[in-house]
């Protein structure tokens, strides 16, 4: 926590709503595919277009997802759910109702352990709940939001996609640990291989709950809703602020009101959306539709014992290799952790490999927008990438255009190397003829650097890698240029 | 159990009835009796019943995550009484001073 929010008389209560689009073939109650793009309305059927007579059936799938995902948090699967209608008036559910899970959720009562500046929290997951998404309204109207337009427009590809929502406990005390509960969550339901989880694109939404209170005191102030957090960054940028609004409404002696607010990720700041609707008004009852969830429990059993290794252990793995917290943090969250540990199986030093990972892998995949867990490099390629740096064959500059060269798929280090004509030169002749042209271009730096003057020598290391094209390598040039300038050198 | 004029005036808000207050009054006197009647149920339900919302014993009726064809896009917009670019066209949803 920092100086900043110690020093303030409020203590932040903060709880998520994070809701995860399965990556399951088909949606959660029909047949219809899941997949991007396409015509509008190309993928829809009389049950997600809620047609009379129709018949929902739940998808296996997205059950055991659910289950996987409850097991992953520590949470109860719970012996018998079930599904309910929650209604409401909103053209993005042609039934006008969503199907999801009330009084009793599939998952319930679980945690998730976080390390946030260096200290251990554990954070209560209140229950993961299954239920169907909407489909997508776009509004017509110089606005080009909901308010103010003349119409709407709706695609119902997404409508009936499964859902989960994992709701958290309020036991988040400052943005960074939002924003660290986000990532650890997100980096769980990408181990469990269950949703490609993208913030940006909507497979994985947030919602924050932010209240204040006295430090000290036990009760609950007002919650305030903020909707539309489309990143981890946007997420701990938005519950900062509202933590510093709701600290000034406090200060000037106003009550903070109960609403829903939206997050301006350009304008930096909330704005109220709707006043909260009461939980009642969604009139909840048991979907008439749908029979009771009741997983057997050595199914669970067994879904429990295969579930991967979890982000927290891997972390806990590399550091005892060897690495850093925030080395191994990195690796984790970013699904780079399997080409590092195929690096060093592979030969590569742990120290070479997570730096290659961390500082230009990274890079380049944030440069070009592609996600660092699907890099195409292999833990093979970064060991002899690492290889042929300390082998001489490239030096650290020119393996990062190797490194270029992989990564946008032109072949092993080895070929790019050969391809880009990237090599080092370490071959003696040639070296000695770009040395000897170097020192009669540039008489004045030879003699200074003969008379004595050895930092000078830097200007001729350069004029060589210059007309090399920087692949000289620049430890035989200077050892060629101290032989040839200075005596008994 | 009896309701109030403001039970009848909520439920008619959720469910987008305007209603004046002959109406409300009305209506209150009309969905008081369904009630009533329903309410019957609970003279032979005792705490030893468990609340059932299906008639049936059944539990775990599940599919296989496996694609069936949908709609033709033409036949699934032919539900709907206005299509643009596809997409189905629903009045504005919010009027400009909600
Ligand atoms: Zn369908």
């Amino acid at each position: 926590m920092s100086a900043i929010e110690q020093a303030t008389a409020y203590e932040a209560v903060i709880g998520l709503e994070v809701h995860v689009e399965l990556s399951t073939a088909t949606k959660m109650f029909c047949g219809c595919a899941i997949d991007f793009g396409g015509e509008p309305n190309s993928r829809t059927c009389p049950v997600c277009l809620g047609q009379p007579g129709s018949l929902p059936v739940p998808n296996a799938t997205a059950i055991e997802f659910a289950i996987r995902l409850g097991l992953a948090l520590d949470c109860e699967v719970i012996d018998s759910s079930q599904f309910h209608r929650k209604n409401y008036f909103y053209p993005d559910m042609p039934k006008n109702y969503q199907i999801s899970q009330y009084d009793v959720a599939i998952c319930e009562r679980g945690h998730l352990e976080l390390e946030v500046d260096g200290e251990a929290r554990r954070i209560g997951i209140h229950r993961v709940h299954m239920e169907e998404d909407t489909g997508k309204t776009l509004h017509v109207g110089t606005s080009g939001r909901i308010h103010g337009a003349d119409y709407s427009l709706v695609d119902y590809n997404r409508a009936g996609i499964p859902l989960l929502e994992v709701v958290s406990e309020p036991d988040l005390r400052s943005a960074a640990e939002a924003q660290a509960y986000l990532s650890e969550l997100r980096a769980i339901v990408l181990t469990l291989g269950i949703s490609d989880a993208k913030l940006e694109e909507g497979s994985m939404r947030c919602d924050a709950n932010v209240s204040l209170r006295p430090r000290g005191a036990t009760a609950y102030g007002t919650r305030v809703e903020v909707k539309n957090l489309n990143s981890v960054r946007s997420l701990g940028r938005a519950v900062a602020y509202e933590i510093g609004r709701q600290t000034g409404v406090l200060d000037d002696g106003v009550e903070v009101v109960q609403e829903t607010r939206h997050w301006d990720e350009d304008a930096g700041r909330t704005s109220t959306l709707r006043a909260k609707e009461e939980v009642f008004d969604y009139r909840y009852f048991p979907d008439p539709d749908l029979v009771a969830v009741e997983p057997a429990a050595d199914w669970v059993a067994r879904l429990g014992k295969e579930l991967p290794e979890l982000p927290s252990a891997t972390r806990a793995r590399l550091r005892s290799a060897g690495l850093a917290a925030h080395q191994a943090a990195s690796l984790v969250s970013t699904g780079l952790a399997p080409v590092f540990e195929d690096a060093v199986a592979a030969g590569a030093p742990a120290d070479d490999a997570v730096k290659w990972l961390t500082n230009e892998v990274l890079g380049w995949s944030n440069e070009q927008g592609v996600e660092s867990g699907a890099v195409a490099l292999s833990g093979a390629d970064l060991a002899a990438l690492v290889a042929m740096v300390s082998d001489g064959t490239l030096s650290t500059k020119l393996a990062r255009q190797v490194l270029d060269g992989v990564l946008a798929g032109e072949g092993t280090p080895a070929v790019v190397a050969r391809d880009r004509g990237l090599e080092q030169v370490s071959d003696a002749s040639e070296l000695e003829r770009m040395v000897d042209e170097a020192i009669a271009a540039q008489p004045a730096a030879a003699d200074r650097v003969r008379s004595g003057n050895h930092k000078a020598i830097g200007a001729l290391v350069g004029a060589v890698m210059k007309a090399s094209r920087g692949q000289a390598n620049p430890a035989l040039v200077n050892e060629l240029l101290r032989d040839r300038l200075i005596s008994g050198a | 159990m009896s309701l109030t004029i403001d039970d009848v005036r909520h439920v008619a808000n959720l469910a987008r009835l305007a209603l004046d207050a002959d109406q409300l009054e009305r209506l209150r006197d009309q969905l008081g009796r369904i009630l009533e009647y329903a309410e019957q149920v609970s003279e032979v339900a005792t705490d030893d019943v468990p609340p059932t919302s299906h008639p049936y014993p059944l539990r775990n009726v599940w599919r296989a995550d496996e694609p069936r064809p949908s709609l033709d896009p033409d036949a699934a917009r032919a539900t709907g009484p206005a299509i643009e670019d596809g997409r189905f066209r629903v009045p504005r949803i919010i009027e400009e001073d909600a």
